[in-house]
């Protein structure tokens, strides 16, 4: 993975530049210039990817920030914001010659306000936070990524995370009602606020997901949601994954839309299993979860429909929770497949795209011979719902080839959920890793028009850059026009 | 002003080469029953895309549609009612309140305005359910973003900027979206006489209860009794509405137990599907304001705001008509004849800092004069306008539309 050339006037500058951030941070420990304390920055979830950072700022009030980001604009120094760290695409892997801005400081809930039915929190509140901070009051954040314990909502904004409960409930930009944030030339923003949607164009949309290179994020504004009366999960298998798939699209052609509705394959199960004892059975091929909220009697409806859909569909097994304490032994294994996974390998990579539903046979399918091609055992969790598909490659970084070779298979994964119809990530992002890959997906044209809205927000291209976009184009260079043939007073159309 | 009526893509792109080789501006319509929204457009020419029209790709399961920007809702509405479900954000008719006939909304006008209707409050916005648009930037490029899945963050998601942008950065050509299922059963309970105080917090209980209420509104006695059911406008009083939908024995269930916490506050009756249909109607469609030409505007405010700004309007005792949708949330407000500016500096007022207000109806004239989209503040009206020019340098899509660009960035 190609980083941009480190820019060695910035380098020979480093001390100045510690000098003069410790002049705008005055707190403790608030620039970090020490080999040995920047390696805490290193890496973030992605961690084949490292570097250490030229410089780490911990800035503790959003002048402050406003400050660093006027003075690394006016020296040209480049800023890689960062949140816990928990990216799985490098969104926060630092710059040789830049500064980490980490948010951690940023820790405090600001106001609950149950008139509006939302949060006001800085953005190093993790999002698992939020929903304690209202759980006893009956309340409940509804996006929940699966780091939900260390990522912060500032993150979640960045990288507009999902979740199991997406499916019902939407992404982070559904729930999401206003941010404060920081442009790179250090003006402070509102976008939203406690109100519905966005007057003029919908800058708040634009930033949810733009994977710190537009802003930094440094006040967040949630909706809560009640939490529902009861809820109730569902273990059915299946002897082959296309009958699990089959019964994924009955249930949602039936009108029902559940909470959550997860797959794993046989390796994931076995996996699970074996690290956790939920309790799921050993003799499927396929295996989902199908969550159920709302009053009993819906939970008993909804249930009694998806029996028979499943029975329809070939299953073998099928058991209902019978209380709280089982239904999270049905979630524990999901939640743990990427750690059990993990202990059965030396080391994984875990993709992230989406594809179309229907398209679930045939990648499967494709992703078995790819598998045998490079040599690599895969393991599925698949958000079946919403068609976002988790395989994990294992690998063994210490046999020589064997990272490459995941890396490979890994795009070949992607590039075949592309050409069926999906995407490069469903709620991981781009950051560095899928970096190269944007060009499967986005003509060279609708590339620029992306950078182009960079250059609206970041003209000098100083926020976390060399994530997400193949090839930087200088500003100036995207604003030229071209206008290709001459005056056509449009003779073919009919007037009236 | 020439009318180009097209039915390709290519002829837009033919277009686009000859408005920018001879610096000519053109005004985007599909059926023109939102055209009485923003500022007035002169352009050389106009763009109708009505003809534009057809589903490309509907997959049931799969709960996406695609379809042609000029494609008429009212034939999107049909197909998905066959097939059992529906658009869940509830796109709004602003035909007859804008003075033209109902019905004639497209896809692509409902889209590049973020319309959307009661159920937004649980639902979502027409934004939230869009997941792919293709078409052309001012540029004269083509244009592709989002996809065809609804998890998806590759890239920047510049479907949201395109949903509400009233046509003046792209023209969108094919437009993919989330489809749902349509509930079984709709109920909709009302609970008559409470005052506007004692009606906002009421709502929000109701939001914030375990029923899952599906959209809440509160109209005072004057607009209740415009209504055309019987059990809305015949008790002379002000109505409180909570819609409830799902399947059947849930719905019955959460009927109860919303009956019964409202019976604390006075008289309930409840409107079964039919009626539940056409009462929503009547409020997502501002049915209460049509057939008068005053300047009416819409509100978003935090729903606990909404008491505080109605009374520095005095819109109880004033001239004023209005009613709350959203729980709250979101005020519509009809303003009596005397004010030069349309009530629109009054009401911004009023709202203190907190959400904005549109003028959605208004004259020619007030709407040349006054701001009708929200005055923005410095910075995000330097970012609006560098977002205008990546998209549309030479500002010849719908010029003046929502701003009037007037900085060395975006031009006039």
């Amino acid at each position: 993975m190609l980083m941009p050339k480190p820019n060695q006037d910035v380098l020979a500058k480093r001390d100045y530049l510690v000098g003069e951030l410790r002049k705008i941070l005055r707190g403790p420990e608030a620039v970090i210039d020490d080999a040995a304390d920047l390696r805490a920055f290193e890496c973030d979830g992605l961690s084949a990817y490292r570097q250490l950072p030229m410089i780490a700022v911990l800035p503790s009030t959003v002048a402050e920030i406003s400050e660093v980001l006027k003075f690394c604009a006016a020296e040209q120094v480049n800023v890689v914001p960062r949140g816990a760290g928990t990216s799985l695409s490098g969104g926060a892997l630092p710059l040789a010659d830049g500064v980490l801005l980490g948010l951690g400081k940023f820790n405090k809930i600001l106001e609950i306000d149950y008139d509006n039915r939302c949060i006001v929190a800085q953005p190093g509140v993790t999002n698992l936070a939020i929903t304690d901070a209202v759980r006893a009051d009956g309340f409940y954040y509804a996006p929940d990524p699966s780091s939900q314990i260390a990522c912060t909502i500032g993150g979640n904004v960045a990288e507009n995370s999902g979740g199991v409960h997406c499916l019902k409930y939407g992404l982070t930009t559904h729930n999401l009602l206003g941010v404060e944030m920081v442009t790179m030339e250090g003006e402070i923003i509102r976008l939203g606020g406690k109100h519905l949607d966005a007057e003029g164009y919908d800058l708040l949309g634009v930033i949810t997901g733009s994977e710190g290179l537009l802003g930094v994020i440094t006040e967040v504004t949630v909706r809560i949601l009640r939490s529902a009366e009861h809820i109730s999960a569902q273990l059915i298998g299946f002897p082959s994954s296309e009958q699990a798939g089959e019964c994924v699209g009955q249930i949602i052609a039936a009108g029902i839309i559940p909470a959550g509705m997860e797959m794993m394959d046989r390796y994931a199960i076995h996996a699970a299993e074996e690290f956790c004892h939920a309790g799921y059975p050993l003799d499927v091929a396929a295996l989902l979860i199908v969550e159920l909220d709302g009053p009993s009697v819906e939970i008993e409806y909804y249930s009694a429909e998806i029996e028979k859909i499943a029975t329809r569909c070939g299953a073998t097994v099928n058991r209902r929770s019978q209380n709280d304490e089982e239904r999270h032994a049905f979630w524990a294994g999901r939640k743990a497949a990427f750690p059990a996974v993990g202990r059965i390998s030396p080391d994984y990579m875990c993709m992230d795209g989406t594809i179309p539903r229907g398209q679930l046979p045939l990648v499967l399918a494709r992703m078995t011979k790819l598998s045998k091609q490079y040599g690599l055992r895969v393991a599925n969790v698949f958000h079946a719902g919403d068609g976002n598909l988790h395989p994990l490659i294992l690998f063994d970084a210490n046999k020589p080839g064997e990272l490459e070779a995941c890396e490979a298979f890994g795009a070949d994964i992607l590039r075949l959920c592309v050409e069926v119809g999906g995407v490069l990530t469903g709620e991981h992002g781009v950051g560095i890793e899928k970096r190269d890959l944007m060009g499967e997906m986005f003509s060279e044209d609708d590339l620029k028009q992306q950078q182009r809205l960079k250059c609206a927000f970041d003209p000098e291209g100083r926020l976390n850059p060399g994530k997400v976009f193949p090839i930087l184009h200088r500003c100036a260079e995207l604003g030229k026009m071209h206008v290709h043939n001459g005056e056509l007073p449009f003779p073919n159309l009919p007037r009236f | 002003m020439d009318i180009a009526r097209i039915s390709s893509d290519d002829q837009i792109q033919e277009i686009l080469d000859w408005a920018l080789a001879g610096g000519h501006s053109l005004s985007l319509q599909g059926n023109g029953s939102k055209a009485g929204i923003g500022r007035p457009v002169t352009a050389d020419a106009t763009l109708d895309l009505s003809g534009l029209t057809g589903v490309e790709l509907y997959e049931h399961a799969e709960l996406v549609m695609k379809a042609k920007a000029g494609t008429p809702i009212s034939d999107i509405k049909a197909l998905l009612d066959d097939g059992g479900q529906r658009l869940a954000f509830d796109p709004p008719d602003y035909g007859p309140l804008l003075g033209g006939e109902a019905g004639l909304g497209t896809l692509g006008g409902i889209f590049s305005c973020n319309l959307s209707g009661p159920s937004r409050i649980k639902a979502g916005s027409a934004r939230d359910h869009l997941l792919g648009v293709s078409g052309f930037t001012g540029r004269g490029q083509t244009f592709q973003t989002g996809s065809r899945v609804m998890k998806n963050v590759t890239g920047y998601d510049l479907c949201k900027l395109v949903a509400g942008s009233y046509g003046t950065l792209v023209i969108a050509t094919s437009l993919t979206f989330k489809v749902l299922p349509r509930p079984e059963k709709i109920r909709t309970l009302l609970l008559y006489g409470t005052t506007l105080e004692a009606a906002v917090p009421i709502l929000r209980d109701g939001l914030s209860s375990m029923h899952d209420v599906a959209a809440a509104t509160w109209l005072p006695s004057r607009i209740a009794a415009k209504s055309a059911i019987e059990y809305v406008s015949t008790p002379g009083a002000s109505v409180l509405a909570l819609k409830i939908e799902g399947p059947g024995p849930s719905v019955e269930f959460r009927c109860d137990a919303i009956r019964q916490m409202l019976a604390a506050y006075g008289k309930v009756e409840e409107l079964h599907s039919h009626n539940s249909a056409e009462f929503w109607q009547f409020v997502g469609n501002v049915t209460a304001f049509s057939g008068v030409t005053t300047p009416v505007w819409k509100l978003s405010v935090p729903p606990a705001n909404a008491v505080q700004i109605l009374s520095r309007l005095e819109a109880e005792t004033g001239e004023a008509d209005f009613y709350l949708d959203w729980a709250g949330g979101l005020i519509w407000l009809q303003m009596a004849e005397d004010h030069t500016d349309g009530g629109a500096a009054q009401i911004r007022a009023a709202l203190d800092g907190a959400g904005h207000a549109t003028l959605i109806r208004g004259s020619v004239e007030l709407r040349g004069n006054i701001e009708p989209f929200h005055p923005q503040p410095p910075a995000i009206r330097k970012l609006t306008e560098r977002i205008k020019d990546a998209f549309d340098p030479e500002n010849i899509l719908n010029p003046g539309r929502m701003y009037p660009f007037s900085t060395s960035e975006g031009k006039t």
